[in-house]
């Protein structure tokens, strides 16, 4: 099976010299097609070991660095997300087989490079995967180079997956060895423990966007075309999770304290309340889902921390729970922001705009498109019984239990994180809200707008994957968790068992269990009910009139599509919370210009908000980085007899260092 | 072999006249008497590599002698000589660290050889251990000639300086192959070759040999 598992990576690099040959117009349907039958073949690898059994051993390749070959495995952990992988994967690239023709270079390199970072079982190569990842995706979001705002967004990127680099490579150093099972077998203590956790959190949480790294997050989504900002939403934070995951529960090992799920549970909380809160001020339909994006990366991360402290104080099935809500919510996250960044690529093609102010109306002309959105938008506001909201049950119940936890401190901590978890969840339900309002309900708020059609059928069968996906995950979590378990057994221990109760889920025996089936049956016994009594209480056969229009006069003829004021916009519909939530943790501003009496200029409402969180740590990080460009600019200016002393001193202290080193 | 057999004594002897030598080259005043210190240093070194030639009974190590004997000794500082007879150089010394604290910046630095080399190669044998502390001695005198003097002529002493302390330390060490330490030499020969033609250049274009003159002529910056 790892052959099999090579042998895709190899075609997957092989398809990328296919894009560079002058094929015509071949070389779309051939690029995207293979990539789209790869992929569905590591989803279908994947599910297999992962129902049946995984492949033992370690598959060892004749190349690599100069100390040995590069070495492949796949464990639960890397299974499951190599079945996100393959899911994400296929379906975007039927998606992207419907739009333009763009970016085939880099798109098999990026699904390849994911692909070995999760199957490499050395520190090498799962790096080299990584960034392999991180630079075909620069090339998708700079793929449109001749914006402005696209060349600064891949700039950024650009320096935050380096920075992502330059972190994640020390903290492999300090493990001590490069082989995961040499490392397992010991793992790294004391000071160099924290170095590699401080290092890991940075290196992972900079890729996956956690605060206060999330800056590029933002930029870079919006930038790529869709189905690129659907891979890197989907598959691309969650491997950066993966990374976390890996280096911090599985390679350093269960000896380390508990308290290191601290960082990561409020680098969680914070993520998951600012993202939520952005995604409901967000004007542009992708911004607002990478906002969203933030949140649920969040979201993971503070189960994963969870997992961490609950494992510290050997509460085995909470752990469990924790890392059962973790997985879960990865996968469950990667289907449906998936669903809706190609949601969104497809109303972009169809309807010409993101900016929910020029939409609207869509679920006259795009029945089908907003049907799926609609799914996909339910998960991700965490309506039962979709996928969203089984894992996020699990990962509230989890925080739920946090009192089990010895110390008081840590106690607190878990009941404050339950605090900013539910604000998050509910936060993104609203901003899910807003963006169906805006988009699909209502009139059409341009022309352009008006005159769009449905998605084309690529387009419809690359967004219908997730979304029955998302559906079957949120009826059946049980049986999604049972795939899960190798994995859950990676992050917490061999004996762990996954948080099933028969179809249902919970943390066990005599624990509140989340059972879909019987939420569904409710559900559809009240909708059932609620439409008898319609039916009885309704006194004629129903009317189609025109629609209410909120109190306005009827718009003048020339207004085709009504009057414009006589629907919210994205920004009215953003105020309430901007005023309540975004002045303290956004800077929100609001100014009101009023001209003097007798002045014909219309008065002025500025509004708006800036991200401090974003900025905290680049703007000094760039007045560090001139500062100490200044000082290096000295050095140009040494004389000969400087720059000779210069090496002459560093080669004295180097000998000093040794001469030091060895008298100890 | 060890302290009091014969073989070690001379070599040790003779590895720390070099390194006598070496601080010589830094307390004089005239750029003549430096240079005649220097062609005494080859002079040496030729002798102890003849020496190690001898004791390890390697005949590629008298080639080795024959070569510092002819270049180190003779041709190099006849050179040196018609050089600065040639240009009318000043004879004196401009040093930029006065010579008290050139002779103590040269004590502390053996010191911290022997620190280096000593535990560090405890596995070898006694005369090698010896060998490369007082080797890395002299090419760390060497550096520090090169770094304290403002004359030209004076740093390509010092490159030759730090040169013999390598060569020291490859003909001090059994079985280390002539190639090598025919390539170092070389390597040098050519330095020197750059020195001389650098030094003509700067006498030509800016008559004088201080390299204070250099400055504005790589960079931007003054």
């Amino acid at each position: 099976m790892l052959t099999a598992l090579a042998l895709g990576l190899a075609l997957l690099g092989l398809l990328a010299g296919v894009a560079l040959v002058p094929a015509g117009r071949w070389a779309g349907p051939v690029v995207l097609g293979g990539s789209a039958l790869l992929s569905a073949g590591f989803a279908l690898l994947a599910i297999g070991a992962l129902a049946i059994g995984l492949p033992e051993g370690v598959l060892v390749l004749p190349f690599g660095p100069a100390w040995a070959g590069m070495s492949l495995a796949l464990d639960g952990l890397s299974a499951w997300f190599l079945l996100l992988l393959g899911l994400v994967g296929s379906s975007a690239s039927v998606f992207a087989l419907g739009g333009p023709r763009q970016g085939l270079v880099a798109w098999p390199l990026f699904l390849g490079g994911m692909g070995l970072a999760l199957l490499g079982a050395d520190g090498f190569t799962l790096l080299l995967g990584f960034e392999l990842m991180s630079l075909a995706s620069w090339a998708l979001v700079a793929l449109d180079h001749r914006e402005a705002a696209s060349r600064e967004a891949a700039r950024l990127y650009l320096v935050f997956a380096a920075l992502a680099g330059a972190c994640l490579v020390p903290a492999f150093g300090l493990l001590g060895a490069l082989d995961f099972a040499a490392i397992r077998a010991a793992p790294p203590e004391g000071w160099r423990a924290v170095a590699v956790l401080a290092l890991g959190l940075i290196g992972a949480g900079a890729k996956a966007g956690l605060v206060p790294l999330h800056l590029w997050l933002p930029l870079a989504h919006p930038a790529a075309p869709s189905p690129a900002s659907a891979l890197m939403s989907g598959v691309m934070t969650k491997l950066a999770l993966y990374v976390l995951a890996r280096l911090l529960l599985d390679l350093c090992g269960p000896v380390q304290p508990g308290w290191w799920g601290v960082p990561l549970l409020a680098a969680g909380a914070a993520s998951a309340l600012l993202g939520a809160l952005r995604a409901n001020l967000e004007e542009d339909a992708k911004v607002a889902l990478a906002c969203s994006t933030i949140e649920n990366v969040g979201l993971v991360t503070m189960a994963l921390g969870l997992a961490l402290l609950f494992r510290g104080a050997d509460l085995g099935p909470m752990a469990a729970l924790a890392a059962g809500a973790a997985l879960l919510h990865a996968m469950a996250h990667g289907l449906f922001k998936t669903l809706l960044f190609l949601v969104a690529g497809a109303v972009q093609h169809a309807a010409g705009s993101r900016r929910l102010d020029r939409l609207g109306g869509l679920i006259h002309a795009m029945p089908r498109t907003t049907l799926l959105a609609l799914i996909g938008l339910g998960a991700a506001a965490a309506l039962p019984p979709l996928s969203g909201f089984a894992s996020e049950w699990l990962l509230l119940q989890a925080l739920l239990g946090g009192w089990r936890l010895g110390e008081i401190g840590l106690q607190v901590a878990a009941a404050a994180a339950l605090a900013l978890a539910a604000m998050a969840v509910a936060l993104a339900a609203a901003a899910m809200l807003r963006l169906f309002g805006l988009a699909f309900l209502g009139r059409p708020r341009s022309p352009r707008g008006a005159g769009a059609r449905e998605a084309n059928r690529f387009e419809l069968a690359g967004m219908a994957v997730p979304a029955v996906l998302t559906l079957l995950i949120g009826l059946f979590p049980g049986l999604a968790l049972a795939l899960a378990a190798p994995g859950i057994r990676v992050l917490v221990g061999p004996a762990a068992m996954p948080p099933v109760v028969g179809l249902a889920v919970g943390a066990g025996e005599g624990h509140s269990a989340y059972a879909p089936l019987v939420v569904l049956l409710l559900l559809g016994l009240v909708l059932v009910l609620l439409w008898l009594v319609v039916r009885r209480r309704s006194p004629a056969l129903a009317e189609r009139g025109p629609a209410w229009n909120g109190g306005f006069i009827d718009p003048p003829p020339e207004f085709v599509f009504g009057d414009p004021l006589s629907q919210p916009s994205a920004a009215g519909m953003a105020q309430p919370l901007r005023r309540m939530l975004g002045g303290s943790l956004l800077a929100g501003r609001e100014a009101v210009t009023m001209p003097p009496p007798g002045d014909t200029r219309p008065a002025r409402l500025e509004a708006g908000f800036e991200d401090r969180a974003a900025l905290a740590l680049p703007v000094p990080a760039a007045r560090l980085r001139d500062a100490i460009a200044d000082q290096v600019e000295r050095l140009r200016g040494l004389t000969l007899r400087g720059s000779l002393s210069l090496g002459f001193a560093t080669l004295v202290g180097l000998l000093a260092l040794l001469a030091w080193l060895e008298a100890r | 072999m060890g302290f009091g057999q014969l073989p070690y004594d001379v070599a040790h002897l003779l590895g720390g006249g070099i390194l006598l030598l070496s601080f010589m080259l830094l307390y004089q005043r005239r750029v003549a008497a430096v240079v005649s210190v220097l062609a005494a240093q080859g002079g040496l070194l030729a002798l102890a590599a003849a020496w190690q030639g001898f004791v390890q009974g390697a005949p590629q190590l008298y080639l080795t002698a024959l070569i510092a004997a002819v270049a180190k000794a003779v041709c190099i500082p006849l050179a040196l000589r018609w050089t600065i007879r040639r240009l009318a150089l000043a004879r004196g010394v401009d040093a930029a660290l006065g010579i008290g604290p050139s002779l103590m910046a040269g004590v502390a630095l053996v010191a911290l050889a022997i620190m280096v080399a000593l535990p560090v190669t405890t596995a070898a044998q006694a005369l090698a251990r010896e060998d490369l502390a007082v080797a890395l001695s002299i090419v760390l005198l060497g550096m520090l000639m090169m770094i304290t003097r403002r004359n030209a002529i004076l740093q390509v002493v010092g490159l030759m300086s730090l040169e013999n302390g390598l060569v020291l330390a490859a003909v001090g060490v059994a079985g280390m192959p002539l190639v090598v330490e025919l390539s170092t030499a070389a390597l040098v020969m050519v330095l020197l070759v750059v020195a001389g033609v650098f030094v003509f250049q700067m006498r030509e274009r800016l008559d004088s040999l201080d390299i204070a003159l250099l400055h504005p002529h790589r960079g931007e910056r003054e």
